[in-house]
């Protein structure tokens, strides 16, 4: 999960005006992104804030759950904010950035709508880059046990006794 | 209490690999009275070990050691240096295994006469038939206490069998029921009932399930009669100028050589590692590898042609819940031309949770049609397809360049699809999806075969010793006190689940090993 850390301290809209809105869900501060509601926020240790915003935003454009957070994907990503993937990340981002210009885009945050961000997407996902962030997202995004519970999925089950006595057959529509 | 022997003890039977094959030849060998020292490449886990959650088990009990592959099938693109899903651990791939336990249909031993030629594959029969293996079939389903044989009640249904019964049913299927399971429906052997708690490829926490890990194995140390030694990667199989095995070299725990002496080695390390040990053990006077003067080593590599159905429904399934493997339609086994392929298929239902099914519902997807799939996970059914796939002798596990850890030569594993393979794989996922769409559904979803789980072929028995690697004990044609005892001696894959088989021959070759030990020709 993200930690708000130092970040806690701060009111929700002491965050807000410390950042600006970028993005479907984010807010990017000088080293901070935090999600609009400012529910969340993550302190920068490597990548540009903005970086990771559009990091972020791309992690969401490859799998798309409208009900999953902004807060999941960013966890998902947040192992590229180390000194050791930071520039594979940030050049992977500027090639998308330009990317996106040639696509008639200020930036890929600049887009606004998803379609066009897929369109981006599909123009560069044969390369490393690409494939290494959709890869790593498998595990990262989907192995989260905090993401679990909004796809219905129950995770562990033996501490509970299995599902003997909780409900293995008690489905009624069949 | 475990006996240990010395390296230097030339009496002993050397097992290499502790799974379905190696760890129920070494429990049936020591009941015996045969001195058996079975070398594992892994560690040891057992139930309180075991973990309910799908990568950290993976972490835990999978070979991840690394493979190389090629050919055309999408597991050398998706997951190109994991061909395969089987697990280094004591207990070997029982401890993942779902536990379907079903025979061989009697034709089935006989492939080559049954199907007649079929152009690219590399039919045979094998050298025995059903009636020479019903009596160890017999044993075999007693040993794993197979449910619907032995007087054992089916399991119960759970709510992905729910699902895939009502529709099989609809379709007019008639074979319909809840398996042939390795699963106690009812405390047996001392080890209790299914809990349905879900998370059988994970390890059974509750014993329900057999495994050679808890079971054949400590059974067989409890003679006094096994030493299991565990974290011992065997690394070369030895011969002396007769060209009779005398022993192997293994890396022990600590990553040093060792050697020990054996009056007979029996090779059982799954269909990979089993052909790589013996290609690996090459030598002056077996320049192609031991026992591989027919080329045969490595050749014939067989995985059930697989694939799966998924399909979502407007309401919740919950197929996580209860036994992973729940239930079974066998209409489809039978061998009927007429489908436009020879040989026949199972269907199965199988549960994946949401961390596997993200990564294997369809390997490197992205976008919303993946994830409006999954967005549907709680109403989700899903079932497996194993059907018999042909052999063929371009599909086979080379020495890689790449090494191990140990500086050993890694095995490559290349494997295409036959027409014959891709013809029931599109029949199979008719059926399966008409099945769902049967009982409402509103999508369903063709998933590609997942890395292996079903390792076949690789050593293949046959009658002619240039049709093969052993004979119709598992014993080389070349080397008379060598062995195989896994899945890698099948002739051919049949469409059933192989363990049973596995199991069965592995109890049949201890008899014929303790046999030809008493009258001194081994
Ligand atoms: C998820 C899953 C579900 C399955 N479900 C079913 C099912 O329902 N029904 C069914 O019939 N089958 C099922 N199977 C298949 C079944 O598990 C295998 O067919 C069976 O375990 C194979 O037995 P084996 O003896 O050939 O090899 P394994 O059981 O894989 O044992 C081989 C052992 O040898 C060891 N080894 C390898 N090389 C060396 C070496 N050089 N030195 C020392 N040790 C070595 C390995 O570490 C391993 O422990 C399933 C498999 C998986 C992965
Ligand atoms: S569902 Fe049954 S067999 Fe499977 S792990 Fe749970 S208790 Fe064991």
């Amino acid at each position: 999960m993200i930690e708000t850390r130092s970040l806690k301290t701060l009111t929700r809209r002491q965050l807000l005006s410390r950042g600006i809105a970028a993005g479907a869900g984010l807010v990017v501060g000088s080293g901070f992104v935090a999600g609009r509601d400012a529910a969340w926020a993550t302190e920068m240790d490597a990548m540009k804030p903005d970086s990771f915003a559009t990091l972020v935003q791309m992690a969401r454009d490859i799998y798309p759950h409208d009900k999953v957070g902004d807060q999941y994907y960013a966890a998902a990503v947040k192992g590229y904010d180390v000194p050791e993937e930071v520039d594979f990340a940030q050049s992977g981002i500027d090639m998308l950035e330009d990317a996106s210009r040639a696509a008639g885009f200020d930036s890929y945050l600049g887009t606004g709508w998803e379609a066009d961000r897929v369109a981006i997407l599909r123009g560069i996902e044969d390369t490393d880059f690409f494939q290494r962030v959709r890869g790593g997202l498998v595990t990262g995004l989907y192995n989260q046990k905090e993401v679990w519970p909004i796809f219905g999925y129950e995770g562990e089950s033996y501490s509970k006794g299995g599902y003997m006595y909780r409900g293995f057959d008690d489905i009624t529509w069949i | 209490m475990a006996a240990p022997f010395e390296l230097t003890d030339d009496n002993v039977v050397v097992i290499i690999g502790t799974g379905a094959g190696g760890g129920v030849l070494a429990n049936e060998l020591a009941q015996k009275g045969v001195s058996v020292v079975a070398l594992e490449a892994g560690g040891r886990y057992l139930p309180e070990d075991y973990v309910n959650d799908e990568w950290e088990s993976f972490g835990q009990l999978a070979w991840t050691d690394t493979r190389t592959t090629s050919g055309d099938w999408r597991v050398a693109r998706d997951f190109s240096n994991l061909p395969a899903w089987i697990v280094k651990a004591v207990g070997g791939t029982t401890t993942h295994w779902a536990g379907a336990s079903l025979r061989f249909q009697p034709h089935e031993w006989k492939a080559f006469t049954t199907y007649g030629e079929v152009e690219g594959a590399n039919l045979l029969d094998w050298p025995i038939d059903a009636d020479e293996m019903d009596p160890f079939y017999a044993r075999a389903e007693d040993k794993l206490g197979v449910t619907r044989t032995n007087g054992i009640p089916g399991l119960p249904g759970c709510n992905n069998y729910k699902v895939f019964e009502a529709g099989a049913k609809e379709l007019g299927y008639k074979e319909v029921h809840t398996g042939r399971m390795a699963i106690n429906s009812q405390e047996r052997d001392g080890r209790m009932a299914c809990q349905q708690t879900g998370f059988c490829f994970q390890g059974c926490k509750w014993g329900a399930k057999w495994s050679a890990a808890y079971t054949d194995i400590p059974a067989g140390e409890a003679t006094g009669n096994l030493e299991v030694r565990e974290k011992a990667h065997v690394a070369r199989i030895l011969h002396d100028d007769s060209g009779k095995v005398t022993g192997v070299e293994y890396f022990d725990a600590n990553g040093d050589l060792q050697m020990q002496r054996a009056r007979v080695v029996c090779v059982a390390g799954n269909s990979f590692e089993s052909p790589r040990l013996l290609l690996n053990s090459a030598s002056s006077m077996f320049p192609d590898g031991l026992a591989n003067s027919s080329g045969m080593v490595g050749k014939n590599y067989m995985r059930h042609l697989t694939g799966s159905v998924y399909a979502t429904f407007e309401q919740p399934v919950r197929m996580w819940r209860g036994t992973t493997m729940a239930g079974i339609v066998q209409d489809e086994a039978r061998h009927d031309p007429s489908r436009g392929f020879v040989g026949g298929y199972e269907l199965e239902t199988l549960s994946l949770g949401l961390p596997f099914m993200a990564a294997f519902l369809d390997p490197g997807a992205w976008g919303r049609e993946f994830t409006t799939a999954l967005d549907s996970y709680e109403n989700m059914a899903g079932m497996w397809i194993v059907g018999e796939d042909m052999p063929q002798e371009s599909n086979r596990v080379t020495l890689s360049d790449v090494e191990d850890q140990f500086g050993l030569k890694v095995a490559n594993v290349h494997y295409s699809d036959h027409p014959n393979d891709i013809a029931m794989r599109d029949h199979a996922y008719k059926q399966g999806a008409a099945i769902y769409d049967a009982v409402g559904a509103t999508r369903t979803l063709p998933t590609p075969p997942y890395p292996s789980t079903h390792n076949l072929g690789t050593n293949r028995m046959s009658e002619r010793p240039e049709d093969g690697v052993v004979n119709r004990n598992g014993r080389a044609h070349d080397v008379p006190n060598l062995y195989i005892s896994d899945g890698s001696q099948f002739t051919t894959g049949a469409a059933e689940n192989p363990t049973l088989t596995i199991v069965a021959l592995a109890i049949r070759q201890a008899e014929h090993i303790a046999s030809e030990m008493n009258q001194g020709a081994l």
